[in-house]
């Protein structure tokens, strides 16, 4: 474990392979609630503390119980059965804890069961590490999961602050809606492709 | 009532071009038809057999707990679609990568056990399950057609037009959002075009 993977996983997670626009995981809440920059942020980081919470409880669980007793097969039943007691407890955890938190991240929280960012990185840390070609360890797991957290996050609120915009423009009738957020989020994915360039797997010499 | 289920999985409810539910496999899997296809058919087989499953025990599950019920049928069947697809397909299975356990989690899927299957006798929900995974099947393919053949100059992993420069560009992911932009914009276009008509 050294701080270099950690950089490494990091930027890969936020830019590299940005869950949203390079890997195409997590549109349905990119293109639901991308409408207001306030509901934006709020989803964002709702979805970043679940994310956080799910890869360590479920590398845990991949680690010591599945891998260990050979029953990888039962792996996605597993996985959406953890998360979504996960996303409960966490809803009933704040609640209790903390009002103020539950309040800002409240009702983004059931939404956040069946987002497919949550299974999907519960999936990724069960495989190998790109740039290493090992498995996950227990850190780099939690730190590739905050840091998918905070690349879905700086997506979705860039797409929600140029949507705002978006309001006032005068589109085309049949573009109007969906179709502009998808060009949109293209023009965006172009962008995002110009990280592709910086490539760790040959520094690493893996 | 067969024809009705079908014709409303894929055309007046379209569950990609209309309801605009599980974009994540149809953007990440259009890339080429085979993938497409597969994509689709794994879907196809999950949905139907859910729905079915879920509308014969829709009276033993209580209220409360309906979803996470739910969930574990779906994950069931995706487990087997995912043993199925390593054992006799591995290509696609690499193709599909982590795809194929992302089912569970395809909206559309769930969306259906919760709108349609809880609701309605066990011969019904199958034909919406068939028509639905037939309409979702159906969108695939159309972006997947457009991808391929614009983005590698293929079709079906064949080559298409001589001489044609390819523009990679609708192979990967910006390609994705531009194309299914395009054709809703195309079927917006024609909706308001008869609307006005009328």
């Amino acid at each position: 474990m050294n701080i270099a993977s950690i950089v490494q996983i990091s930027i890969g997670a936020i830019l590299i392979n940005n869950f949203v626009l390079a890997r195409f995981i997590g549109l349905c809440p990119f293109f639901g609630v991308s409408k207001k920059l306030s509901s934006a942020t709020g989803m964002g980081m709702a979805v970043t503390f679940v994310l956080a919470v799910a890869s360590t409880f479920t590398w845990i669980i991949d680690k010591y119980i599945l891998v260990r007793f050979n029953a990888t097969v039962l792996q996605t039943i597993v996985f959406i059965l953890v998360i979504a007691a996960l996303v409960q407890l966490v809803e009933m955890a704040l609640l209790k804890y903390s009002p103020l938190l539950y309040e800002a991240l409240g009702i983004y929280l059931p939404l956040i069961t069946t987002n497919c960012a949550i299974l999907g990185i519960a999936v990724i840390n069960s495989q190998d590490n790109v740039f290493t070609g090992k498995p996950y360890t227990f850190i780099e797991g939690v730190i590739n999961g905050i840091a998918t957290g905070v690349g879905f996050t700086l997506a979705l609120v860039l797409m929600a602050g140029i949507r705002e915009k978006l309001e006032l423009a005068n589109i085309p009738k049949p573009l109007r809606g969906l179709p502009i957020a998808f060009i949109t989020a293209g023009l965006m994915a172009i962008a995002f492709l110009g990280f592709s360039g910086l490539n760790f797997i040959q520094n690493s010499g893996g | 009532m067969i024809r009705e289920e079908l014709k409303r999985g894929i055309f007046t409810e379209n569950p990609i071009f209309i309801l605009v539910l599980g974009l994540c496999p149809s953007l990440a899997t259009s890339t080429s038809l085979q993938n497409a296809l597969g994509m689709g058919m794994a879907a196809t087989f999950v949905l139907t057999c859910s729905n079915v499953i879920i509308s014969m025990i829709k009276k033993v599950i209580p209220d409360k707990v309906r979803i996470p019920c739910y969930i574990v049928v779906i994950a069931t069947f995706v487990t087997i679609v995912q043993l199925v697809l390593k054992a006799y397909l591995p290509d696609l299975d690499k193709a599909l990568g982590i795809f194929v356990p992302l089912i569970v989690v395809n909206c559309i899927i769930l969306a259906r056990a919760e709108a349609f299957a809880s609701k309605n006798n066990i011969s019904r929900s199958f034909l919406d399950g068939i028509g639905i995974g037939l309409g979702f099947t159906a969108s695939l393919s159309i972006l997947s057609i457009i991808r391929e053949t614009l983005g590698a100059n293929k079709l079906w992993g064949l080559n298409f037009l001589p001489g044609f420069q390819p523009m990679t560009i609708f192979i990967l992911a910006p390609g994705g959002f531009f194309t299914i932009a395009l054709v809703m914009g195309i079927i917006n276009y024609m909706r308001q075009k008869k609307e006005t008509g009328k």
